[in-house]
């Protein structure tokens, strides 16, 4: 592949992936069954489009199934939120030139929830941090951290370096943490992930968890690992006794750390670094990731009956949008105000041209992740439950 | 007197220019502001530096996936670092890297290299032969 016999797209497919595997001292190459692409076009820009344009020219196919991350632009939905005539045709040229390669264009960061979830010991190419450490630690499969680029070499390849999470030692954990305070809800879990996160900091750190007393839900899960790679770079942990690869702490190698304490105090003081009582709110996000349809039950629940003061955004995946507009929930969360936005995500939306445009400055969100990401992007972000973002959205203040 | 630190096989081709330098994290979505080419987020210790034609020299990579596309944005918009050193990279900035060709190199042998490079030292980076020479 690498002489060019199969094309350019797979010599170059073939050439990058050398690259990054000599860094990581990969051996081989590994078969994968999926792979999944980040590429908003915040990030991609026209160079990266054209890059994309260049690889669909040159014949380029995938050949395996191989999904999308969200876009930065819901098509029924950008000029109301500011974004501009050229945000969108990056968009379309992306869609166009992917969909050319066979690209499935998903638009998710769920898709383990949406889509096709992996299965225990299932090789994979995933871009998102969400999706990756979801996949690896509640499905046990097996994939780094794939970026855009990587990913589109692996669905074009089939395969990607053996390296990192798809070999045995790297998936042992390297910190034990306890907890001492039970996660109740969304935020709660996301909370833990941005503290144990932060505790572990880098790709390389394999964080179990003990002392859990539940089993996390599939979108309490979502938060915990949506979180934790947000805060910590971190691709994998294990619940002991919960995730599949760890039914006992020293089914990975657990029992032999130190115990580190997570204690409430460490929560407390995580939570007080987001906002407080009183503070105006601009807009209210629930993202970060895409909701469920049960997420989306939720808020929809709580939003009947009452009207805005604050701009409210809600971000869901394609596939739960559907679900949603037939279920009535859609109908029901806007009718309150808010705007449902599909396949999208608000950190990756322009962010920065979009709170510029509309005056956002103080953001509310239940997502540790998105509150996290947007300090970066001029925002003064603030972190609560569910309930307590819909009561602030009613009041224009947080309660 | 020049000093040789060696480290692991990295990604690109020879490059020599200034040395920027903090221990701190680095993710090009969570920290910068790509189009002044400036540190933007308030936490991270380069906060308000340019890093345009610097070698930035950080601890780790955090945060998301994006950066493997925004590397090479950066790149072909000529605001960029001209290389970037970590104590250890992870998957994302090294695969961002390869599509972007900028140099990267991390796991110095003779330890922290936020300590042994000082910013404002002149570097001369060498990633296939896995060695960074401060002048």
């Amino acid at each position: 592949m690498l002489a060019g016999e199969q094309g350019e797209a797979r010599r170059w497919a073939t050439d990058h992936q050398i690259k990054v595997g000599e860094m990581f001292d990969a051996v081989d190459l590994v078969p994968v069954s999926q792979a999944h692409m980040m590429i908003d076009p915040e990030s991609v820009g026209d160079p990266g489009v054209s890059f994309l344009e260049n690889l669909a020219d040159n014949g380029a196919q995938v050949s395996i199934p191989m999904i999308t991350d969200p876009r930065g632009v819901d098509l029924n939905y950008y000029q109301p939120l500011g974004q501009t005539e050229e945000m969108a045709d990056i968009d379309r040229r992306t869609i166009a030139a992917c969909t050319r390669m066979g690209i499935l264009m998903t638009n998710t960061c769920v898709n383990y929830q949406t889509v096709m979830p992996p299965i225990l010991g299932d090789h994979v190419a995933y871009g998102d941090t969400g999706v990756v450490i979801y996949s690896n630690s509640a499905c046990g499969a097996r994939s780094n951290f794939e970026g855009g680029p990587s990913a589109l070499a692996a669905g074009l390849t089939g395969r990607t370096p053996r390296y990192g999470l798809h070999l045995d030692e790297n998936r042992q954990a390297t910190r034990r943490f306890r907890v001492t305070e039970q996660p109740r809800e969304l935020t709660d879990w996301g909370v833990l992930g941005a503290v144990s996160g932060t505790k572990a900091g880098s790709y390389w750190e394999v964080p179990v968890i003990e002392g859990l007393q539940v089993v996390p839900t599939s979108d309490e899960m979502k938060h915990l690992g949506a979180a934790m790679a947000s805060y910590g770079s971190t691709p994998l942990f294990h619940l002991a006794g919960i995730t599949p690869e760890a039914q006992s702490l020293a089914d990975v190698g657990g029992h032999d750390l130190p115990v580190e304490e997570i204690t409430a105090a460490d929560l407390d003081a995580f939570r007080s670094s987001f906002g407080g009582k009183g503070d105006k709110v601009d807009v209210v996000v629930f993202a970060a990731p895409q909701l469920s349809i049960v997420e989306m039950q939720a808020v929809a629940g709580m939003c009947d009956g009452n009207i805005f003061a604050t701009a409210v955004i809600v971000c869901t995946s394609p596939q739960v949008y559907a679900d949603a507009m037939r279920m009535g929930f859609v109908e029901t969360i806007e009718g309150a105000g808010a705007k449902v936005l599909e396949g999208t995500c608000f950190y990756n939306q322009y962010a920065r041209e979009i709170g510029e445009a509309n005056g956002w400055t103080r953001l509310l969100s239940n997502s540790a992740k998105i509150v996290n990401i947007l300090g970066g992007y001029g925002y003064e972000p603030a972190l609560a439950s569910m309930e307590e973002c819909v009561a602030a959205a009613i009041s224009g203040e947080i309660q | 007197m020049s000093r040789e630190l060696k480290c692991h096989k990295g990604i690109g081709g020879l490059v020599e220019g200034e040395a920027l330098v903090a221990d701190d994290n680095f993710s090009a979505r969570y920290d910068l502001d790509r189009i002044e080419g400036v540190f933007s987020r308030k936490a991270h210790k380069l906060y308000g530096q340019s890093y345009k034609d610097k070698i930035l020299v950080l601890n780790t990579a955090k945060g998301g996936v994006a950066s493997a596309w925004m590397l090479h944005e950066m790149k072909s918009r000529d605001v960029c670092p001209k290389a970037i050193l970590f104590n250890t990279a992870n998957t994302i900035l090294a695969q961002g890297a390869a599509l972007a060709d900028l140099p990267m190199c991390d796991r110095f042998e003779d330890g922290d290299v936020t300590t042994l490079i000082k910013t404002g030292d002149h570097l001369i980076v060498e990633p296939q032969a896995g060695v960074v020479t401060i002048k």
